[in-house]
Parts: structure tokens; sequence; C-alpha cells
């Protein structure tokens, strides 16, 4: 069935290799993915348009955009942040955010004393319905073995140093919950829309190892 | 299971490499592994705490040497075999030499937006009350299980808190290992970083877990 699908893809991959220089390892692992997809499919196991659908899902759909809005919305409406503190799951999902490594959300609000960093020290939990998919750095063993033991050290190969009286709250993601984080508001931003907000809101801001800033770094 | 994949505390994996937030795959094949390992899933065959425990069963240097995309390329060939899907054979040259077993579930075009919207749920109707309260004084218990298991050993034989009380959950160690969904009530435990890795750490630092019940006992 649809082995015309499955041609298309050698196609991608051929293009995709001719402007790789990592050498054999990329090129061998191609291979070795797509002698895998071609054998799930021939048996019935997976349909190739389902994969290219997961994919565009994933590239397209599902990323740090929709969380920068929740935080954005937290920030402007404090009937909404007071639905995200009670009930974040379903705050979340009010603004169309569900599904897979979603299911349990919690929200971690910055505050001036406190600071809060995510991690999933045994694998690479993560939040997909508000952030996507994890960037590799996330899933490193850098990241994973030193986050909880040297979590400054991590900050500072973000660029991110904190006062040393701030209090650093990690939280290792060892079950089916999932965090986000709540980066404080940044002075000069008083007055913006919802839009504006959401667009200085970073990926790494919601994990913890970044600070939302002003862009430029003066007041609006 | 005391393998590579438990890192919190380890130290000597260098810095780690922020990204951009556009970057989310390093090769075509990684967005194929990514589609291929969802739409297996998604066959019912094994349960997430399974894949897992396949990935945290590779060999540990083997574990060490793989990027992410890779170990998930690793454990979905093991698993596939292992549940006598495929062959090495066919995976080796990417010819079916047959057609497929029956499977619970293919997971067409058409089911991609509602399965990855709907998620999983891992929550269960409680039948007994949780036996820790917000607020608690717990000990984790000092314990080194060979099967899959989520309390990391940088956090086993520790004192900490109960942080907050999560709800009732599938239990993972018995999921993984197909043992049946044994729900156990769900906590987040709060570790001083000091009572974690010594009076030298940051004073400011404190970490958490989530921790099923029967990991945890009374302070004593």
């Amino acid at each position: 069935m649809s082995g015309g699908h499955v041609h298309d893809h050698h196609h991608d991959h051929h293009h995709d290799h001719d402007h790789h220089h990592d050498g054999s390892t990329l090129s061998e692992m191609d291979l070795r993915v797509r002698a895998l997809e071609t054998v799930l499919v021939d048996k019935g196991y997976v349909d190739p348009e389902a994969l290219d659908l997961i994919i565009e899902t994933y590239e397209t759909r599902i990323g740090p955009r929709n969380g920068a809005r929740v935080v954005a919305k937290a920030w402007l409406e404090p009937d909404y942040l007071a639905f995200l503190r009670r009930n974040a799951g379903d705050a979340v999902a009010s603004l169309g955010y569900t599904g897979r490594q979603g299911e349990s959300m919690v929200a971690l609000e910055n505050t001036p004393e406190v600071h809060n960093i995510v991690v999933c020290t045994l694998c690479s939990c993560y939040p997909w319905p508000v952030l996507g998919l994890p960037p590799v750095w996330y899933k490193s063993p850098a990241y994973r073995s030193r986050v909880v033991i040297d979590p400054r050290g991590v900050l500072a190969d973000f660029g991110v140093t904190l006062p040393a009286e701030k209090k650093i709250k990690v939280w290792d993601s060892t079950a089916e919950v999932r965090y986000l984080v709540i980066p404080e508001r940044p002075a000069g931003t008083e007055g913006w829309d919802l839009e504006a907000l959401a667009a200085i809101v970073t990926r790494d801001s919601m994990i913890g190892t970044g600070l939302v800033t002003v862009p430029g770094g003066g007041a609006s | 299971m005391n393998g590579p994949h438990d890192m919190g505390g380890m130290q000597s994996f260098g810095p780690v490499t922020p990204e951009p937030e556009h970057e989310r795959f390093h090769a075509a094949w990684e967005k194929r592994v990514l589609a291929t390992t969802l739409a297996c899933g998604a066959m019912g065959v094994w349960n997430i705490d399974a894949m897992r425990s396949s990935r945290e069963s590779l060999p540990p240097a083997d574990y060490l040497a793989s990027s992410y995309y890779e170990i998930w390329f690793k454990a979905l060939v093991s698993r596939l075999v292992a549940e006598g899907l495929v062959t090495p054979e066919e995976v080796e040259t990417g010819i079916a030499q047959g057609p497929g077993q029956p499977v619970p579930n293919v997971m067409t075009a058409d089911r991609v937006g509602p399965t990855l919207a709907a998620g999983s749920v891992y929550t269960r109707a409680p039948d007994v009350p949780p036996s820790f309260a917000e607020g608690q004084a717990v000990r984790t218990r000092l314990m080194n299980p060979t099967h899959h298991t989520r309390l990391p050993r940088y956090a086993r034989g520790k004192p900490g808190v109960i942080e907050a009380v999560r709800g009732f959950f599938v239990f993972a160690d018995t999921h993984a290992q197909n043992l049946g969904d044994q729900p156990q009530w769900l906590y987040t435990v709060r570790f001083e970083g000091r009572d974690l890795w010594g009076p030298e750490a940051d004073p400011s630092l404190s970490v958490s877990i989530e921790a099923w019940e029967s990991y945890l006992e009374p302070a004593t």
C-alpha cells in the first residue's frame, strides 16, 4: 500500500544527505530508519500518511508559542492566573492545548524570591501540548545530570545569573505530571497586549533556563 | 534498574549547549523516528512505561554513545523484535518476509489529530485514601530494584517533605513490566539540596521528584 509515499520519503532523505557533512553516522541512521519504516509499512503496522501528519503536527502546530500565550494570558488576566493555579490542565485546555504528554499539567510561578527549573533526569518528560518537542539540550546527559546538583552552573551556560539568595526549585519530572514555568513579567511591558507579551516569552523561560526580557533592554 | 539513564548528579558531561527554538530536528531521519515511535506506540501492543524500560535497557555504553533519537530508534527495534512483530533480518534488509501480525490498532491518518489531542489518561479512581499529607516529613525508601523504576538513585533513602498530593496514578514500575496499572497515590516530594548532595551544596537549592506511595515511608 501507498508505495508512492515511501518513494517520496526516500527522495527526501537522499536530498537531505547531499547537504550533510557529518559523515557516516547520519548516513547509516538514515538507511536503518528507512529500512525499518519500509518494513513497518509493508507489514501494515503504520500508515505512511499518518507518519507525515505526526511530523507536520509537531513542526507546525504544537510548539512553544502555545505556552507563550498561556504565560501572556496569565500575566494579563488575574482570573486566568487563578484558573492556572487551581487546575492548570483545564486552564491550558481552555486555549485549545491538550493531548499527549500534557495529561496532568501544573504551572510553576517564578517570583522575586523563587526561580523554578524543570528537568527529567531519567528520560525526556516534557509538556508537549504547550512547549512542543523538547530541545536536544533538554534530553542531553549534560542537562539531565547537572541541573539537579548545580543549577546555577547550568543557568550560566544559558547566560543567566540569579541573585545568590534567590531560592532555586528544581522539579524532576519522574511521573506523568508535566510542569510549565510561568516566568516573571519584565518591567517595561505595562500596557502591552497578549500578542506583544507572548512574542517575548521564550521557550527556555518556560523551562526555567531563561528569563523574559524586553528586546533591546529598554522600556517600551 | 540502576541503568545509564539515571543521570541525576553525574558531573562529567560538560556544558549544556543552548539551541534556538526553531531547531526541532538535526536530521531528516530523526523526524521519521519520532513519527514511527508514536505510530507504533498507538498500535497498543506496549505502554509508555514499557517503552521507557526498553530505552534504559540498552547496553550502558551504547546508551551513552547514542543521540536521543538513536536511543528511541534502537529501543523501538528492540521492542518490535521482542514482541515478535518484526525479525532482525527484516529490520536489517528493509524487506518484509511476510504479512504483519494482528495488532490492536493501526493509527491511520484520520486518527492522528484525535489521538495526539486526546493523550492517555494515567489517573485512576482512588480506592484508598492517601497515606501522606501536604507538609508531612517522609523518607524515600532505599531500594535497588532490577526492573524499571522512577525513583532516581540520587533521591533514594533521603528525607523530604510532601509538597503536593498529585492524585491516584498508574504505577510505572508494574505498568512497565505488564503487571497491570496497580495505581497508587502520587506525591511531589521536595528535598533540600544539602540532604541530597551534602553540606557543600548550594543552600538556595531544593529538588523535587514525583514519588508513588510505595517509594515512601514516614520520617522517623
